[in-house]
């Protein structure tokens, strides 16, 4: 039993904390907020140098980590700084992706995510699938040598900054099973691949994404045709990870700032944090931000798993992520009063990381739907 | 014991409800239901639709142009308007002002003021929160110092809804600092335009410019703009949060809210059926329907008694706490209804292409949530409200 970190990760953890409150101030971090492209390409650069990237793969990769610590290590102090950037999106998504299914040519890929310079995105959700991971209703159909694939995705991240997008198509099956989904890359630019972006609520941008005959060589295709549900699952598995521990992070900050408003906001001639009601209230937060704590190193540490034991992990995890994040977001906001409610505050942002969570790849209510399925199964 | 309106009052509702359907525009439903945000001329368009039919100043005495309705009939027409998707009355004129003015004000400030406030001719905000008095309000710091026939005025009001659009703000201003804080106050009527005023909107969580900073600086005001007399203000002040307070339950808006989950809920599809059917999702939303069935109850006897001519006591703040909290669930089990589509950012708000992302219901829930969370924390948050009823019962 150690509940300690490596030295490494140690060090990855005092490293990109003290980047991140040197360089992602609340100003930089609000201007990148307001900018066209909703990332800083700068702080992408300073990322992948720092390692972070690289700390999200394994050895065999062309990285030096890869594991469920590694992951939440970096997610935590992303988290902490309301960091934006699509790291999830380019290094774990779409970098295990690769990495899962590859060949040579398409593992070379890594190379240039871990160096920073290539951006991913994973085009799975569709406008009628909401949280399930089956449910694929885009196609791909030969063609001769080729594959055309046709259909829409949803809410797409990162997909107007990748260089490839990986998409989902069905290859056979039902709407609805596992088996018969296919991925695909997709370079940005291909004829027939459209892009509609618009920002998202808590930060970076999106795309309704609409695929109308694009046409593909075969060696477009990620594995063996309509194998990827499993790649799917664990790429989605490691990305619910980071998300809870950037969720985790974000609490942190959430509950640091409002210890400190509690401790030097004055009303009644004294601060508001000498009345008994407040003082119980914020305590409260800080054990369910423990219990937050536990359930992520628990999904971390059972990432490596078998599929089933680690989805059961991973549902009970972002249940009680969800239920604890709603939580503190909202009574963080509430301590504060009307100083959380403005933009320019950081605890607005945090809050709204925190909740924002719960729309990618399960809300509460999912997880909780999820858990009871898996521990009957 | 009847749970049931009288027949009068189900006829004054079934004339509501005619007038709703008849002569409230289509355009302005349409916009509130999607929770887009509603523009000055929208809003003044409803208030003089309501004026017309002689239902804009609900509660004030006939004498001074209102309806004179009692309670259970200004409950019949919020609950009713919410359903129908009207916009809101925006209360700072008509409901906070207006009270006090009719009780405390000149016979000149009634005759001027009063009228002006029912053709639209003046938008009023109110200036009453500062940066260090929130909850704590009797700690404002605004000064005005009297100089012959003016005050000059120097400080800061915040929080100040829709002061982007008035022309008028009646504040709470220091006139004595050297006795008890609460005996110090008093209450003042200022033209928007006066030399010194400065607004400045500030941006809310949610990316909407709802309320705005107001710094006064050497502004001079005529002392006839004082309401009642000086040093006086606190009470004229408690005055108005008493009426700030009817409406606290929000029943008509959490009613329209439980309504608009459900809709989503049947058009949202979830494992391949619709979502309203997941058995999660529906004990959430019965459970916050239940207790919206017994907090409406308990709104009505509230109601009742006031029609009766007792007085609110903590009641009013009970409702407060309970029906906020019942508002906000239904904003939550909102943004979750609609699922991935709650992330993009409100495309209304965007300049250019407008055209929703996902289902047109989709976009606003996100925000909706969010900015309502200023329901438990404005016109005394809930722990103030909680500290109310403690210290009424216990006799603190």
């Amino acid at each position: 039993m150690d509940f300690t970190l490596t030295e490494e990760r140690q060090m990855l953890q005092d490293t990109l904390r003290r980047y991140l409150a040197d360089k992602y101030t609340t100003q930089v971090r609000n201007g990148i907020l307001e900018s066209e492209t909703g990332i800083s390409a700068g702080i992408w650069t300073g990322l992948a140098d720092l390692g972070v990237i690289g700390a999200l793969f394994t050895e065999a990769q062309g990285g030096f980590g890869g594991a469920g610590f590694d992951i939440t290590t970096v997610f935590e102090e992303l988290g902490r700084a309301g960091v934006v950037e699509p790291v999830m999106d380019t290094a774990i998504l779409g970098g295990r992706l690769i990495a899962a299914l590859g060949n040579d040519a398409q593992q070379a890929l890594l190379e240039e995510v871990i160096g920073g310079t290539l951006h991913l995105a994973f085009a799975h959700g569709e406008p009628t699938s909401r949280y399930d991971l089956s449910r694929v209703e885009a196609t791909a159909v030969q063609s001769g040598d080729d594959i055309v694939l046709n259909g829409r995705k949803a809410v797409v991240a990162n997909a107007e900054a990748a260089g490839h997008l990986i998409v989902s198509a069905r290859e056979s099956g039902g709407a609805d099973d596992q088996a018969g989904i296919s991925l695909f890359l997709v370079p940005a630019g291909t004829a027939g691949l459209t892009l509609r972006g618009y920002p998202l609520f808590s930060g970076g941008r999106a795309a309704e994404v609409t695929l109308d005959d694009v046409r593909l060589s075969a060696s477009a295709r990620l594995g063996a045709a309509g194998e990827a549900y499993p790649a799917i699952a664990a790429a989605v598995a490691a990305a619910n990870v980071a998300l809870a521990a950037e969720a985790l992070g974000a609490m942190e900050t959430a509950t640091e700032l409002t210890r400190g408003y509690l401790m030097t906001r004055q009303q009644f001639g004294r601060p508001i944090g000498s009345f008994q009601a407040l003082q119980h209230r914020y305590s409260d937060m800080l054990i369910e931000l423990e219990q937050a704590r536990s359930a992520v190193i628990n999904a971390a540490g059972h990432l490596a798993d078998a599929p089933a034991q680690r989805d059961l992990q991973i549902a009970a995890a972002r249940n009680l992520i969800g239920r604890v994040g709603r939580l503190v977001a909202e009574e963080a906001i509430q301590m504060h009063g009307g100083i959380a409610m403005t933009q320019e505050y950081e605890l607005a942002h945090i809050a709204k990381r925190i909740v924002m969570t719960d729309h990618r790849f399960g809300d509460t209510d999912y997880h909780l739907e999820r858990f009871i399925d898996l521990s009957a199964a | 014991m009847d749970l049931n309106y009288s027949p009068e009052e189900i006829a004054f509702r079934d004339e509501v409800r005619a007038f709703l359907r008849d002569d409230l525009p289509k355009e302005l439903s349409d916009k509130v239901r999607s929770g887009a945000e509603l523009g000055k001329a929208d809003i003044e368009r409803w208030h003089a639709i309501l004026n017309a039919r002689g239902w804009l100043a609900q509660n004030w005495p006939k004498k001074f142009g209102g309806a004179e309705w009692n309670a259970v009939q200004r409950h019949i027409f919020e609950e009713e308007a919410a359903m129908a998707n009207a916009p809101r009355i925006v209360p700072f004129g008509l409901g906070m002002l207006a009270p006090v003015l009719q009780k405390f004000g000149s016979k000149a400030q009634q005759d001027y003021y009063l009228p002006r406030i029912l053709n639209g001719d003046d938008w009023w905000c109110q200036g009453y929160s500062e940066p260090g008095a929130g909850s704590d309000l009797a700690s404002l710091k605004t000064r005005a110092v009297r100089e012959g026939d003016h005050y000059i005025v120097n400080g800061q009001k915040t929080w100040t809804t829709l002061g982007q659009h008035a022309n008028k703000i009646f504040c709470l201003v220091r006139t004595d600092p050297t006795v008890k804080q609460q005996e110090g106050i008093s209450f003042l009527l200022i033209d928007m335009d006066t030399p010194g005023i400065e607004v400045r909107p500030i941006i809310l969580l949610d990316g909407t410019p709802e309320v705005n900073e107001v710094f006064f600086n050497d502004v001079k005001v005529p002392v006839e703009n004082l309401v009642g007399e000086e040093n006086k203000g606190w009470t004229y002040a408690k005055y108005l949060l008493t009426h700030e307070r009817t409406n606290i339950a929000g029943v008509g808006f959490s009613q329209a809210g439980l309504d608009a989950v459900k809709r989503i809920a049947r058009a949202e599809m979830s494992g391949g059926r619709p979502l309203i059917e997941n058995p999660h999702f529906a004990a959430r939303l019965a459970k916050v329907e239940i207790d919206l069935m017994a907090m409406s109850t308990t709104n009505l006897r509230i109601i009742s008694q006031a029609a009766a001519g007792q007085a609110p006591g903590v009641e009013s703040s009970m409702l407060k706490v309970k029906g906020t909290i019942i508002r906000q669930e239904i904003n939550d089990l909102t943004r979750r209804a609609v699922g991935p589509y709650a992330m993009p950012f409100p495309s209304e708000t965007l300049e250019g292409n407008n055209d929703p992302v996902g289902p047109d219901y989709a976009g606003p829930q996100s925000a909706q949530y969010f900015n309502n969370r200023k329901l438990s924390i404005f016109g005394g948050s809930n722990e103030i409200q909680r500290g109310i009823i403690a210290k009424v019962r216990m006799g603190g």
